[in-house]
């Protein structure tokens, strides 16, 4: 029999976003609203968790719409969409972190959600104190890390600093017992956050690695991701929000080719001006892709020579930030993937980035690249520490099959890459292959 | 997997008023315990007189105390030595103001991370408090062995005070952390309220200064039914004042019961609020 571990009946949620404060151009304005300011300030304030107040409806947002949909037992569900379609609100939803306006959830089973690892972490306390801290507020009984204590500290490498304050940590480190604590909870019905697979190359693929796994064991997952490849790779079923609606439900591969698809307008260039919200530390401001001429381009002969061009703004002058790019094709998904410390890796790690704005040009694979239509996700990082930016707009080009004698010959391969291989001759004798007749034969 | 006890939760909408969820409670009680226990130790972490501090703040407040109220204003203090006076009120008044101060700081970030029952964050802040209260009572006893204050018979009351007094910090933190999170301002004047409060119960003064006609309106102050039950406890010098004890344990219980209900009903905004 199949159960169904999660039902979601036409849940919305509707946020105040607070009244514009008002500005003022004279000093007699600033003086009258400073005398009115408690008041007007009250009723901001009380606005913020009252709705039906005599008409100022503008600045409410429906931020999650009518949505419903159910989970199997032991489904991955992923769920997929721009920043600001409503992912975050339906995922503290489901995590009980805030109420729907409307609607109803039901979870068959012990529930955990991870939006973040590490909650309630504090540095004055020794690694061993902060895992029994951490577990118990995800969910766990203090028997039960007893129980998995060892195996916990193992799986974060740091068991021999287990009974120092975790202030003395690199921040690596307490990452990664964050982590250890969070992969060992075994809760029915899991909810995880795209956060969580964030970072390195590394930490991605020990997170994806355990969310596999998680999967496998026949736990229901919720997973929101913008990592198109990670989303096909664990979810057998995703859903696409737009707008705070479900505008597609299904399969994941034909779910996310909606998701690509619907962005496909061919882009060679972006720009990010927006101001820098508080204790970011690097902002992507913008990528370009240029043809031999140097020219913005977002259409190319196969073949043809490809630059790259990323610009970002270090706004907190520090060291370790890597920045990384990736290039996906629409029919094959990721092709590959590069960053910063590509070349020359030992002097750039420790290299130490002032304040400023910094171009860079990288010249693409052309080589290797198919004909087809792709797309490049930017994000930055401090390896194994932290996330610094993920470039809101994607770049998508084209590449073009030209009537070259060199790409008809590659027409009608499969693969995601297109590479000629030498074909060296080793030897040529003019008598059969007596070996091949003999298994031939045997046959 | 045994399906036969899993568990199924419900979330919808909440409406209206509804008391506090015992068993969820219970569920999160090892939460709950190392909570309280990280308050404890990252108080006193790296600080060099470490749990002493708990000692210092009523040692010296009745010290300032003594010199300026008994010495200098010469407020009568119910035939008890001024310090020894003051020092049992400020017993239970530290803890009070010092769990109001705690528990209005208590609701943090970490709600707009994960879910747990609210209510865990400011009680577990007043109950961490209360290892600082254990202290200063051992001190308050050895003060009343210093100036030979021999104790009545009430002292086997002291429990029912104490649950007094958890009772009104609890109620007072439950109303002031639901507060603050939609109000900043509570937090701003928590600390001058809390000074103001202070000369409303017999912290510096007997309860007898109080005119006749506003014992009343002055005991509903749960405090004062408390700290002046302590004084009668310990130092013998009135008899237990029951009308104070009586009014103020019921505007303790109504307060905490206020509070809780208000609690619950704000609960489903701390998130979207803060």
């Amino acid at each position: 029999m199949i159960t169904k571990s999660i039902i979601v009946e036409n849940i919305s949620k509707r946020y105040r976003i607070g009244i514009n404060e008002n500005t003022h151009d004279s000093l007699r304005g600033a003086i009258a609203s400073w005398i009115k300011y408690p008041l007007s300030n009250y009723r901001r304030l009380r606005s913020l968790s009252k709705f039906d107040e005599n008409g100022i409806g503008n600045d409410i947002i429906w931020a999650v719409r009518d949505i419903s949909f159910d989970v199997k037992e032991g489904d991955i569900l992923g769920i997929i969409g721009r920043n600001g379609a409503g992912k975050s609100t339906l995922l503290k939803i489901l995590s009980r972190i805030t109420d729907p306006t409307t609607g109803s959830i039901k979870i068959n089973g012990k529930i955990s959600s991870l939006l973040e690892v590490g909650t309630g972490f504090h540095p004055e306390l020794t690694g061993r104190e902060n895992v029994y801290l951490n577990g118990t507020i995800i969910g766990m009984s203090k028997k039960e890390i007893d129980k998995k204590f060892d195996e916990i500290v193992e799986f974060s490498g740091v068991k021999k600093f287990i009974d120092t304050p975790v202030k003395r940590y690199s921040t690596g480190m307490s990452v990664r017992l964050a982590f250890a604590v969070a992969a060992h909870i075994e809760p029915e019905v899991m909810i995880i956050d795209e956060v969580l697979a964030v970072g390195d190359i590394e930490f991605q693929r020990k997170c994806i690695g355990k969310m596999d796994e998680i999967g496998k064991s026949g736990r229901t997952v919720i997973f929101v991701s913008h990592n198109m490849s990670a989303v096909l790779s664990l979810c057998k079923s995703a859903m696409l929000l737009e707008d705070g609606r479900c505008t597609a439900m299904g399969r994941t591969e034909e779910v996310v080719k909606k998701y690509l698809g619907e962005n496909k307008k061919l882009r060679g260039e972006a720009e990010d001006n927006s101001s820098v919200p508080e204790g970011k530390k690097l902002k992507i401001r913008g990528a370009r892709l240029l043809d031999e001429h140097g020219v913005v381009c977002s259409e190319f002969n196969l073949k043809e020579k490809i630059s790259l061009e990323i610009i970002f703004e270090v706004i907190v002058p520090g060291r370790g930030y890597n920045v990384d790019f990736k290039v996906i094709s629409l029919n094959y998904g990721n092709v590959f993937q590069s960053n910063y410390l590509d070349v020359d890796v030992d002097n750039k790690r420790y290299q130490y980035w002032e304040k400023g704005v910094y171009t860079y040009r990288i010249d693409l694979p052309v080589d290797i690249m198919r004909d087809g239509d792709h797309y490049i996700q930017i994000v930055s990082a401090v390896p194994m520490v932290e996330m610094l930016d993920v470039f809101d707009y994607e770049l998508y080009f084209r590449c073009i099959d030209v009537d070259s004698p060199e790409v008809k010959l590659m027409q009608g391969r499969s693969g995601p890459i297109y590479q000629f291989l030498p074909w060296n001759k080793v030897e040529h004798s003019d008598s059969k292959y007596s070996q091949f007749e003999n298994t031939h034969r045997s046959y | 997997m045994s399906k036969s006890q899993q568990k199924i939760t419900v979330i919808e909408p909440k409406s209206g008023w509804q008391l506090i969820d015992w068993t969820e409670l219970k569920e999160y009680r090892d939460m709950f315990y190392f909570l309280v226990w990280r308050d404890i130790k990252v108080r006193y972490a790296q600080s060099v007189l470490g749990v002493g501090w708990a000692v210092i703040q009523p040692v010296f407040s009745m010290i300032v105390f003594t010199i300026v109220f008994g010495n200098l204003a010469k407020i009568e203090s119910d035939g008890v030595p001024y310090a020894i006076f003051s020092f049992t009120a400020l017993v239970p008044w530290t803890f009070f103001s010092g769990s109001l101060t705690a528990s209005t700081g208590s609701l943090n970030a970490m709600i707009t991370k994960i879910y747990f029952p609210r209510l865990i964050l400011p009680i577990a802040s007043i109950l961490s408090k209360s290892v600082d209260f254990g202290i200063s009572m051992v001190v308050l006893f050895g003060l009343l062995i210093w100036f030979q204050v021999v104790p009545t018979i009430w002292i086997l009351f002291l429990p029912c005070l104490i649950m007094i007094l958890m009772l009104t910090s609890l109620g007072f933190g439950l109303w002031l952390s639901a507060l603050t999170v939609q109000y900043r301002d509570v937090r701003y004047g928590l600390h001058f309220g809390v000074q103001l409060l202070m000369y409303a119960a017999p912290v510096v003064y007997p309860a007898s200064l109080v005119p006749q006609q506003y014992r009343l309106i002055y005991s509903i102050n749960p405090m004062v039914g408390v700290i002046e039950g302590f004084r009668s406890a310990l130092l013998g010098t009135n008899p237990m004042p029951w009308d104070f004890i009586i009014i103020g344990t019921i505007s303790a219980v109504v307060l905490m019961l206020t509070g809780a209900l208000y609690f619950k009903r704000r609960e489903k905004f701390f998130a979207d609020v803060i």
